[in-house]
């Protein structure tokens, strides 16, 4: 394969290729490294952060010496649109208390999509609550689960304070058309936001 | 300990030996941010330690992420990006820019471009 702008010869400072990322975020075990498997050209990722047992964001052990580590772990997908265009999905770890890594995942991200289990709702708050406290555009898709009850929208909406202007969603996280459509509505969210935020005069704030 | 000390790359013990102990990456690359090798890139960081060399090989013919670079090599995170500044610093990697995150044009460029990938999937 050879890259846009890419130079086989030299290590000169790279233009070309560009990298963009989606955020997917929600509680445990809502299906969020699915939704990536469904979507991903490589099976998904995973990725270990060192931090201390107070979760307190020291990625470095050495700092704290006796004290505890834990591994943060969290996966990711990839779909390679063009020669120069890369689109990664970052998985949130299921655990909200490491809250230091959601803030490194969701940093310069397109924006991000919010995965509910319907069979625990109210397991969407701590998500929900992060990023409403963040600037970074977010959509909530309901990911079905066989024998769930069978919620309206608007009932979840209701039930979660989902603000109106956030986009909701019903999806299958193992069908990858049902993905795509979930990552479309995160893109067009973005757009719609940045778009209003332009023409309010408004900078452009990422993550 | 001793045996720790003789595996510096075991899984979670002493991660940061491979680095010399640094833990401040040179310049902060973001996780989605990008890598490529160059054949020369390659064979020059043959020179530079088996650690900076498996990295280059990692990214030899294909573009990869600074996530993917640690995941393939089964280095932590923070490790992985301290290696990856020195060896962008040395010239042992190229380093492509993630999504720019200023001007309004390249950010719904950059979103339109990403959008029409994802409806063509
Ligand atoms: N029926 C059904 N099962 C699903 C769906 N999505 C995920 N599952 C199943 O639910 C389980 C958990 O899914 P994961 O994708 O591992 O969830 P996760 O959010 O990554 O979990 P953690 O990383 O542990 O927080 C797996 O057994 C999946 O096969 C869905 O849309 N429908
Ligand atoms: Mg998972």
């Amino acid at each position: 394969m050879d890259f846009a702008g890419y130079d086989p010869a030299g290590g000169r400072p790279g233009r070309g290729i560009v990298s963009a990322k989606i955020v997917v975020a929600g509680g445990f075990g809502v299906g969020k490294t699915t939704l990536v498997g469904a979507i991903s050209e490589i099976t998904p990722l995973t990725t270990e952060a060192l931090m201390t047992a107070a979760g307190v964001g020291i990625d470095d052990p050495s700092k704290v010496p006796g004290k505890e580590t834990t591994t943060v772990a969290m996966d990711f997908g990839r779909i390679t649109m063009a020669q120069d265009l890369i689109l990664y999905l970052f998985g949130t770890p299921g655990q909200t208390r490491f809250w230091f890594m959601w803030d490194e995942i969701i940093r310069g991200a397109v924006g991000a999509a919010v995965l509910v289990d319907t069979r625990r709702i109210t397991d969407a708050f701590a998500p929900l609550d992060y990023f409403e406290n963040r600037n970074l555009p977010y959509v909530v898709a309901l990911n079905k689960f066989d024998g769930a009850p069978q919620y309206e929208a608007e009932e979840v909406r209701e039930a979660l304070a989902i603000s109106p202007q956030v986009p909701l969603v019903l999806t299958d996280a193992r069908q990858r058309d049902s993905v795509k459509q979930v990552l479309v509505t995160v893109v067009e969210h973005a757009m719609l936001r940045l778009q209003s935020e332009h023409g309010r005069g408004f900078p452009t704030p990422v993550g | 300990m001793d045996q720790r000390r003789a595996d510096p790359r075991g899984a979670l013990v002493r991660p940061y030996a491979v680095t010399r102990g640094r833990t401040e990456p040179r310049q902060d690359i973001a996780l989605e941010a990008v890598l490529t090798a160059s054949l020369t890139q390659v064979a020059e960081s043959r020179f530079a330690g088996h650690d900076k060399h498996r990295i280059a090989t990692v990214c030899e013919g294909r573009a990869q992420s600074l996530a993917e670079i640690a995941a393939y090599t089964r280095m932590p995170l923070g490790v992985a990006r301290v290696l990856v500044a020195d060896m962008v610093a040395e010239s042992l990697l190229t380093l492509h820019t993630a999504a720019p995150a200023e001007g309004f044009e390249e950010r719904m460029e950059l979103l339109g471009r990403v959008l029409s990938g994802l409806r063509r999937l």
